[in-house]
């Protein structure tokens, strides 16, 4: 740019007019025209990625034995970000061995206090490289900036340190009882919040007592290999943390692995149970994280507006790609065609675009598989005859996009009510009392979450007591905190992360 | 200018409903607080830059009620901020006019004089600002002063302590006849939010004031430790579109009070076009009630044009 003026030449003073150009209009659909922010990217320059990620085994980066490496790339712009090692059955034994090695002779042997002033270096230096780490999640999973900056990333740095905190506290964690580690772990993470659920697992791991093999989504081994640097920049002992990257046969390969005493899993249902039935028979103790499809239900006497923002908080955030999302809406049918209404209204305003502009709001899907699987299960709403509603906002042309989608006139026994869609579709669901919503709510074979809003606080209380869900949220929705106990019933899976319930799986508790 | 801004409004007028039915509206919306300070934390994260920046920036002049309340107001001083409002920047001129200077009753007719043929409209505060714990016939005969000096607009607060004492016909009753002895002259009304205490409450107050024939609403009278806020702004947004939804009618919007720097006048501006959209982003919708606002969004977008900050003396201070 030419015209560009020299900072430098600037005088105090100096005459120069201000050319204000007409604002850039977004025309709505279901409301009023906007106006359009000018593009706000978010510079990439502070991630420094190499061509090739190996495996992080026992305090150094490893070639895999399988000699295979695969590509990572940006969901966004389909650009490869860098290719990244397969580790085959062959690896995750080397990993495992490590991981039994640095249990056996320094981890376990250390006391908490000693453990917890890792975890809390861990936690600060991970604030310390925040940005690095939104940019980075943003980049190879294609959520938005604000949501990698402001949830992910100090979520992560939370868990930690909240963690941190127990690490020298055990003994009192659990009054009157004798506690010890359980020794190696084997944690198999999703694609969803790759740094954040990483947290969640290797946090409490280690603030028991425990070392860690940790294999991240195929599609998202980005942030955890990053954080190899910050164990190495707090000199966490060798083999402590090992990171094993592939897709379900390295998964498998780990959660099968005899010499494992802990399994933890997030992901989806179906390997939920294949994991259950690899471990059946054994020790190992598991905790799985599965799907959900969950009830956000709407009563007549609700805070609206607020309800609106926490019917689009609850589906959209993340793309939908949330095991806790508000899958299923339903509204007191008296009010019902109120809050469609300004729920269409709302979603005029979403940002759907570069996940790296500081001002979108629902970004990329993570992969060509899953947009597929999103294409097909709106496609068979559409099939079953419901009605499909989408706002108005424009796609990149490139990457893998959805826009944020309404169906009404859903029923229980469509597909769309029933299965997990893991994107920006909510299915809308009226009811007419507090009983036909509760049974519905249940009518599920899930049980991870679900939302209640209303003004009258003992119909909360009475919600709550009701409804199958390991997490009830009341008047909000998709709030975190690493205090508080998160899980599911039924086929959302079993054992709690985060808080104190998040501490047992990792210890003997006798 | 842009198509929203030769739309013709139409003015609002008091309803005949009966007070039942007014409260019963009044109340018929309940407010989450957590959800509603969450919303409007969300708006801070934008991200306005370059050319979004400066229409914002043009349009935080363009809306402002540049404002003296002060017991020591004069004549010198109301003549030096009226020539601020009419050329904010001197070495500028493509810097716009403010909407309009607000002052106190005295004072209207130096602002009118001052500010002749300029375009830029005279408010003054009225009944017994800021407390408004006055007579009705002295709030009365305070609106009617400033009118006749030649206010084009009148700010006037309600009855709190009839608000809070759930006398809600009183409330309703004087915002209708202050509105009617407004004439031409557009009323903004101050729900003094500070003072309400729930989010409820600025909801219902809201209300009444639009069933009574309010053309603003306008959060705060800057006078109490608890002005504006982004949560506050957005629940009587909220209930600005409630209104229009069910009567087709467009009442502005004014948070005045604390609001100093360019950076919250566009999480403001965020806020309304997220909310009610770009219609509402226009003088006759939309104001700034604000006297230090000025010279930081001058600074900023003397930044913008130039690439460099200046300082504080290069910017006059009325």
């Amino acid at each position: 740019m030419a015209t560009k003026p020299n900072k430098s030449a600037a005088k105090p003073g100096a005459t120069r007019s201000t050319k204000v150009n007409p604002p850039k209009v977004r025309a709505g659909k279901a409301g009023p025209d906007r106006w359009d922010y000018a593009p706000a990217p978010e510079s990439t320059k502070i991630v420094q990625l190499r061509d090739r990620y190996e495996l992080y085994i026992d305090g150094e980066w490893v070639k895999p034995a399988s000699k295979k490496y695969f590509d990572t790339a940006s969901p966004a712009t389909l650009k490869v970000l860098s290719s990244v090692a397969e580790a085959n059955a062959k690896d995750v034994d080397r990993a495992v061995a490590a991981a039994r090695r640095a249990f056996e002779t320094d981890w376990s042997r250390r006391s908490g206090a000693e453990r917890g002033r890792f975890l809390f270096r861990i936690a600060r230096i991970l604030q310390e490289r925040a940005r690095e780490f939104a940019v980075l999640e943003s980049m190879d999973g294609g959520k938005p900036i604000k949501e990698s900056r402001d949830i992910d990333v100090p979520l992560a740095a939370a868990h930690f340190f909240y963690y941190a905190g127990w690490a020298d506290k055990l003994e009192y964690a659990f009054p009157g009882r004798t506690v010890r580690p359980r020794g190696v772990a084997a944690q198999v993470i999703p694609w969803n919040f790759p740094l954040l659920m990483l947290a969640w697992k290797v946090a409490p791991a280690l603030a028991a007592g425990n070392t860690v093999v940790l294999k991240p989504a195929e599609t998202t081994p980005l942030s955890a290999l990053l954080l190899c640097e910050v164990l190495e920049q707090a000199g966490l002992p060798k083999g402590v943390v090992n990171i094993v990257t592939g897709a379900g046969d390295t998964g498998a390969s780990l959660v099968s692995h005899p010499d494992v005493d802990k399994v933890a899993f997030t992901g989806s249902t179906s390997v939920g149970k294949l994991i259950a039935r690899a471990v059946a028979g054994t020790d190992k103790s598991v905790t799985l994280e599965l799907g959900g499809k969950a009830a956000n239900i709407v009563f007549e006497d609700a805070p609206l507006d607020q309800a609106v923002e926490g019917i689009v908080n609850g589906i959209y955030f993340n793309q939908g790609h949330v095991c806790c999302a508000g899958s299923r809406l339903f509204v007191q049918e008296s009010v019902a065609d109120q809050v469609l209404a300004k729920l269409k209204r709302r979603m005029e305003t979403l940002r759907v675009g570069d996940p790296l502009d500081k001002n979108t709001d629902v970004g990329a899907i993570n992969s060509k598989e899953q947009l597929d699987r999103i294409t097909e299960l709106v496609g068979s709403g559409i099939d079953e005859g419901t009605d499909v509603w989408q706002p108005s906002c424009e796609l990149p042309r490139r990457g893998y996009f959805f826009r944020p989608t309404v169906l009404t006139g859903v029923s229980q026994s469509h597909r769309v009510a029933k299965e997990e869609i893991f994107g920006p579709v909510l299915s809308v669901l009226t009811f007419r009392t507090p009983q036909e919503a509760v049974e519905k709510a249940n009518n599920t074979p899930y049980g991870l979450s679900a939302g209640v809003w209303t003004d009258k606080g003992s119909r909360i209380l009475s919600m709550v007591d009701q409804l199958r869900a390991g997490v009830v949220w009341a008047n909000t929705y998709n709030r975190f905190d690493p205090t508080s106990p998160f899980g599911g019933y039924k086929e959302s899976g079993y054992g709690r992360e985060g808080g104190l319930h998040g501490l047992a799986p990792y210890l003997h508790v006798d | 200018m842009t198509t929203a801004e030769s739309t013709a409004l139409r003015r609002n007028e008091p309803s005949d409903l009966p007070i039942s039915a007014v409260v019963d509206g009044a109340r018929a919306v309940t407010i989450d607080e957590v959800g509603a300070v969450q919303r409007a934390a969300a708006m801070t994260t934008r991200s306005i830059k370059t050319d979004a920046k400066l229409w914002g920036l043009d349009l935080a002049i363009r809306t402002m009620d540049l404002t003296t309340l002060e017991g020591a107001d004069t004549p010198g001083k109301v003549r030096a901020i009226s020539a601020k409002a009419m050329r904010p920047d001197p070495s500028d001129p493509s810097i716009p006019s403010v909407a309009a200077v607000c002052v106190y009753p005295n004072m209207v007719p130096v602002a009118r004089r001052a500010l002749e043929g300029s375009g830029v409209h005279v408010a003054s505060v009225a009944t017994g600002f800021p407390s408004g714990q006055v007579p009705f016939s002295a709030k009365l005969d305070d609106v009617r002063a400033a009118v006749d000096a030649g206010a084009d607009e009148i700010d006037m607060v309600i009855d709190r302590g009839a608000f809070l004492r759930g006398d809600y016909a009183t409330v309703y009753e004087e915002v209708k006849r202050i509105r009617e002895a407004c004439g031409d002259a557009h009323l903004k009304v101050i729900l003094e939010t500070g003072e309400l205490g729930t989010y409820d409450n600025v909801r219902a107050a809201s209300w009444i004031s639009m069933l009574g024939g309010a053309d603003f609403i306008k959060t705060s009278t800057g006078k109490i430790g608890s002005a504006a806020t982004l949560p506050v702004t957005l629940v009587m947004l909220d209930a600005i579109r409630d209104y229009w939804d069910l009567t087709g009618i467009k009442v502005g919007m004014k948070p005045a009070g604390g609001i100093r720097t360019a950076k919250q006048s566009l999480q403001y501006l965020v806020l309304l076009n997220e909310t009610l959209g770009l219609e509402w982003m226009r003088p006759e919708l939309w104001r700034f009630g604000a006297s230090s606002l000025l010279n930081d969004v001058l600074m900023q977008l003397r930044k913008q044009a130039t690439g460099a900050y200046q300082g504080s003396d290069y910017f006059t201070i009325d």
